[in-house]
Formats: structure tokens, C-alpha cells, sequence
């Protein structure tokens, strides 16, 4: 009876062990989906890109750095040669909701809870001869990495506002003094 | 009885933390995997073209459909770097080289947080993308041919 007993326990030990050992290794596979398009590849261009009536790709990367240092963003990269722009800006991500959130949490429950606090947005612009050579193709693409009040990487995110990419189209039709026109 | 139960779940408690330990113990390592022939091989195909300037544009096309930022790029060494922020960090980088005098070579590498990617359909999956923007049919390289 006592040698079931020992059994028992190194059975449940072991199953306990085996569980974890395989959470472990969970967290280091790569998503077998991590390269699949996940939504219409021509819904996201059509949000992210214009064409704009022009062949002088290098005025279209200028207006587009100065538009984007006008939004406060510095330039880290570019290349001419192939039509690339790559920029970033730090700033703040305090929400005063969240903040709230956090001081209500601590009042209720007695414990303090992380809030965002700052945010590096880095965005990409990258411009191509359309394919009948009349005309050039402009992409911008958005995101941000936010950490949160213990330094601690809190959102990883793709930014994918219909508006704010609008907003950055409007702004560059205005400096080219070009209609942008969407890309299919 | 309470006791032998209160000795297994203790027993438990203490060996968990070092079994997930040991699963997360897989930290990628510069072994000889990772620089082999078949990885290489893996990594990189051939298309009939000459044209390294239009392969580069197709690759930072194609790693923004597959929703990369452009990180880096450089015409001349042949090179573009990207990352997806997902719910991790995915980097990818391309790079473009001639092979012989009708080919190029384009040859993709990743990593998934701090691991190489050297998952095959991971790199069919972006080579599907990218034929299909580059207009043009993707060739296996053998990994024994000269110059790969």
C-alpha cells in the first residue's frame, strides 16, 4: 500500500513536471502562421498607400521626410535608390484612464497594477515607379512599442487607424500640391 | 492521508519552476545548424532576372504586405531589413546578389524574439509572396552548387 502511495506521488510529480517543462518550450516556438496574410492584402494597401501623378521620386521622399519631421518625427534612415524613408519618435504614453484605472485597482484591491508610459513610433515610407511609369506609389506603414512605468515592454502593435493614415496623405497631397489617388 | 497529499503537491511546487526552466533552457546557439548548406538552402532562391534594384523594391513590397516597418536598406550592398511587431518581434533581413550573369540570388533570414527561424514553410510562405509581386517563378537552389 505504501509502495501505491510512493507511485502516486512520483506520478503526479512527474505529470506536473512534464506539463511545465512543455509551457516552457511553448513560449520559444515560432507561430507556424507568423508569416500568413491575415486580412486582404488589398485593403491594407489601399489604406497605407496613394499614387500621386508625378516621376520625380526623389521630391516625393523629400516632402515626405519634411511632412514628417513637421509631425515631429526624426529621419534614422534612408535610401534613395531604392525610395526608402524610415523614421521614429519617443513619446509619452500616459492615459490618464488607465491611470485611474490603476489608482482604483490599488484602492480596492491593494495592489499597484503597471500603467503605459512611454512609446516609440516608428513608421517606414516607401515610394516606387507605378507600373506604367507614369506615376508614383507612396507606403507608409506605422507602428509602436510601449513600455510601460517599470520599464517593462508592455504592447508590440501594428498602429492601423484608417484615419491617422488619411491624415498623413492629406498633409503630403498638400505639400506636393498633387491629388493623391488610391492604390487598388 | 492529508499529509501524503500535502507532500505531493509540495513536491510539485518545488520541481515545476525548474521544469519550466528547463523547456525555456533552449536558448539559440551559434551550433553548426545554423550556418549549414541545407539551412542556406532553405533560405534562398533563384529568379531569372538581373534586375537587383527591382528585387530589393519587390522585397521591402512584399515585407510591408506582410506587415513589416522598414528598418534598413541599401541599394548597393543589396541588403533590407524589416520588423513585425505582432505579439512579439519578427526581423527579417533580404538580401539581393547576382549569380552569374542571368540570376539573382535572394536569400531571407529570421527571428522570432531571440530565436532563428529555420522552419521551411516559414520561408516558403514568404517566397510565395514574394514570386507572386515579383511577377517571376522562384527557383530551389541545391545547396552544393558553386557560389550559393
Amino acid at each position: 500500500m505504501a509502495h501505491l502511495s510512493f507511485f502516486k506521488h512520483i506520478a503526479s510529480i512527474g505529470l506536473v513536471c512534464a506539463l511545465a517543462g512543455l509551457i516552457g518550450c511553448a513560449s520559444n516556438t515560432v507561430p507556424p502562421d507568423a508569416l500568413l496574410m491575415k486580412e486582404p492584402t488589398t485593403e491594407i494597401r489601399q489604406r497605407q498607400a496613394r499614387r500621386y501623378a508625378t516621376t520625380d521620386e526623389k521630391q516625393v521622399i523629400i516632402a515626405a521626410a519634411q511632412l514628417l519631421q513637421d509631425l515631429g518625427f526624426n529621419v534614422d534612415n534612408s535610401e534613395k535608390d531604392l525610395g526608402l524613408l524610415v523614421v521614429s519618435k519617443d513619446r509619452s504614453a500616459v492615459d490618464g484612464g488607465q491611470v485611474a484605472g490603476q489608482i482604483a485597482v490599488a484602492v480596492i484591491f491593494g495592489v499597484r497594477v503597471p500603467v503605459d508610459k512611454e512609446q516609440k513610433i516608428r513608421a517606414s515610407v516607401v515610394t516606387s515607379l507605378s507600373a506604367d511609369h507614369k506615376a508614383i506609389d507612396v507606403r507608409v506603414t506605422f507602428q509602436r512599442i510601449v513600455w510601460d512605468d517599470r520599464g517593462q515592454l508592455s504592447k508590440l502593435e501594428r498602429l492601423d487607424d484608417p484615419e491617422m493614415y488619411q491624415d498623413f496623405y492629406i498633409k503630403l497631397s498638400k505639400a506636393l500640391f498633387l491629388e493623391a489617388q488610391e492604390v487598388g | 492521508m492529508f499529509a501524503n497529499r500535502f507532500i505531493t503537491f509540495f513536491l510539485c511546487m518545488a520541481f515545476a519552476p525548474t521544469a519550466i526552466l528547463c523547456g525555456c533552457n533552449s536558448a539559440p546557439k551559434v551550433n553548426e545548424a545554423e550556418v549549414s548548406l541545407k539551412l542556406r538552402a532553405i533560405q534562398t532562391r533563384s529568379y531569372d532576372t538581373t534586375n537587383t534594384n527591382n528585387a530589393l523594391r519587390v522585397a521591402m513590397a512584399t515585407l510591408q504586405d506582410l506587415g513589416f516597418v522598414i528598418d534598413n536598406a541599401d541599394a548597393d550592398l543589396g541588403t533590407v531589413s524589416a520588423t513585425k511587431l505582432d505579439s512579439a518581434a519578427t526581423k527579417m533581413t533580404i538580401t539581393v546578389r547576382m549569380r552569374g550573369k542571368t540570376q539573382i540570388l535572394v536569400r531571407a533570414n529570421a527571428q522570432y524574439r531571440l530565436l532563428a527561424v529555420t522552419d521551411p514553410i516559414f520561408y516558403q510562405q514568404f517566397f510565395t509572396a514574394y514570386s507572386k509581386s515579383l511577377f517571376l517563378e522562384a527557383h530551389e537552389v541545391d545547396p552544393a552548387a558553386p557560389g550559393l
